[in-house]
């Protein structure tokens, strides 16, 4: 559904993206996680056909987003981050505008049908200069569902909503996530790992990580990888510990603490556990070590971090 | 065709909710009103006092409605493009399945209805002078005018469009306007007058020539070929504006 090869933009001197190259799938919600500046909003305006790449192509549901701007724009449902409204309008007139624009045959209808989905109709008469923050994303949000887009490309959809509007519009987004493909950008690490099947994270224009969100926990959260600190000669139990299934990569640190790896989806802990106070010794410390999600994500995008 | 409609409707009624717009019509009425009683009420004095004067023509408020456009043309204008550009709404538009110069268009449509709802109104002074001389006024001239009004108007509005692209902010856009339209009726015409007989080129460059011309009655086609070929560039520069920011 989204496809892009070698995509890149440069202002001016400056390169926004650099050599992005991913895909979407129907049915899939795919997060684009970055630090402000990574690059996230451009990539997403290139896609939903408002700019032009510098190099590289993107294709929406096969039609590509410079050549087929048109046929792209028709395909996509686009929530820019600044949530861009008409203020002197009224909720509906304004989505019966922007339906009037896609030339959709039962606009009255489809106005209806979204405001119904982002729990709107009661405020279908107010005038959009009077609406909370959170109000006005739901009616952007509104816009972007309104001819029921094949691609969903929501910039910070859930920026500026109290928790309960969060919730609400999250709800929303798994909902169409179902059908259709959602690429959706956050710098919020548990709405992209409650949302997405697949997070891309991007820092300086380049993808520096791409997995499922469980996978990239399990790769980089350091779960696997834990501590284990004991009263008396680690060397002596080293071989009996390195005897346990699933154990890797052990090894003595230099404050005498013993670091040993496991495979993903096998906590040896508890056999590890046993086997030292079988031995005779005491168990003072076991625990995982490594980096938070939130210090992967600062990991992964601090200067010169590697790329994938 | 579709999409430009939907832009001009939107634009219309953006102007008829919009104080500006409102103060923009009632200061043209108002200055035209006063100037169209007193000129009648004075001549009718002319007529009192010596028996006999010369009735005031059809043209008799076209030449000071096109000063007033010179200055309610870039006010009108102003926030055409300016604004979608300043609110992020260009952004909207330009993610919709709608091509440029289709938004520049409606745009530039909305504004010349606008536009032409007050010309229009104003037929009331012909109507009104064609009831007080005798034996009428002459329906030709008026109709002369009032096509040169209404072509300066579209040229005037498409240049205000182009302009209103160019800039974020919508007083910018005024002044800037103000200056090109104020060049392209007056100053561009100055070398015809040093140059005399060589200076051709910048007679039929400047727009107050062919209004002039158009003023007396001779609608020559070059005189309208000038005014839509203006607007054709206004609305081309329009678009290579707005594609020119899509691609910065």
């Amino acid at each position: 559904m989204i496809r892009t090869t070698g995509l890149t933009k440069d202002y001016g001197a400056r390169r926004a993206i650099d050599n992005l190259t991913f895909e979407a799938n129907q049915g899939e919600v795919v997060g684009f996680l970055g630090p402000n500046g990574a690059g996230k909003t451009t990539t997403m305006r290139i896609l939903a056909g408002y700019m032009p790449p510098t190099l590289g192509t993107a294709q929406i549901a096969g039609f590509d987003v410079v050549e087929e701007s048109i046929e792209v724009r028709r395909r996509v449902g686009y929530l820019p981050e600044t949530v861009p409204l008409y203020s002197d309008m009224t909720v509906f007139d304004y989505l019966k505008f922007m339906a009037d624009l896609r030339h959709l045959p039962n606009g009255d209808e489809m106005v209806d049908n979204a405001l119904e989905m982002v729990q709107m109709e009661q405020r279908a008469d107010g005038y959009i200069s009077n609406l909370s923050k959170g109000m006005r994303q739901r009616v952007g949000l509104a816009q972007a569902l309104l001819h029921k887009p094949e691609v969903l490309i929501l910039d910070e959809p859930t920026i500026g909503l109290d928790p309960a509007q969060v919730v609400e519009v999250r709800g929303i987004i798994r909902e169409i996530g179902k059908e259709r493909t959602v690429l959706l950008s956050t710098h919020i690490l548990s709405e992209a790992q409650q949302l997405c099947d697949r997070v891309l994270i991007i820092n300086k224009g380049r993808i520096v990580a791409e997995d499922t969100p469980e996978n990239l926990q399990a790769r980089l959260v350091g779960a696997e990888r834990s501590i284990l600190r004991i009263r008396g000669d680690a060397e002596e139990l080293m071989p009996l510990i390195s005897k346990i299934n699933g154990v890797q990569d052990i090894k003595i640190r230099p404050d005498g603490a013993m670091e040993f790896q496991f495979a993903p989806g096998v906590d040896v802990r508890p056999e590890v556990a046993k086997t030292v106070v079988q031995s005779g010794f005491d168990l003072l410390e076991l625990s995982p070590i490594g980096l938070s999600l939130e210090e992967i994500f600062l990991e992964l995008t601090r200067d010169g971090a590697p790329t994938k | 065709m579709r999409n430009i409609w939907t832009i001009a409707r939107r634009e219309i009624r953006l102007y008829f909710s919009s104080p500006i717009a409102y103060i923009v019509g009632l200061l043209i009425f108002l200055i035209t009103g006063i100037y169209f009683v007193l000129t009648i009420y004075l001549s009718g004095q002319a007529a009192y006092t010596t028996g006999s004067a010369t009735a005031p023509g059809p043209d008799l408020v076209i030449g000071l409605m096109v000063f007033l456009f010179l200055f309610a043309v870039p006010a009108l204008s102003m926030r055409l493009m300016a604004d979608e550009h300043r609110n992020g709404t260009l952004e909207l538009l330009l993610t919709a399945p709608i091509r440029e110069w289709e938004l520049v268009i409606g745009k530039w449509l909305g504004s010349f209805l606008f536009v032409f709802i007050i010309i229009v109104i104003t037929f009331i002074y012909p109507i009104v002078l064609n009831s007080l001389v005798t034996p009428g006024i002459d329906q030709g001239l008026m109709m002369a005018n009032y096509l040169a009004i209404t072509l300066v108007a579209a040229a005037f509005l498409a240049i205000g469009t182009a302009i209103s692209s160019f800039f974020n902010n919508q007083f910018a856009a005024f002044f800037a306007t103000l200056a090109v339209l104020f060049f392209l009726w007056v100053v561009i015409g100055w070398p015809a007058v040093v140059l005399q007989g060589s200076g051709g080129i910048f007679n039929y460059l400047s727009m107050s020539t062919h209004f002039s011309s158009m003023q007396t009655g001779t609608v020559a086609l070059s005189d309208i070929v000038y005014y839509l070929s203006l607007t054709v560039l206004g609305l081309f520069l329009g678009t290579v504006a707005v594609e020119i920011r899509r691609w910065k």
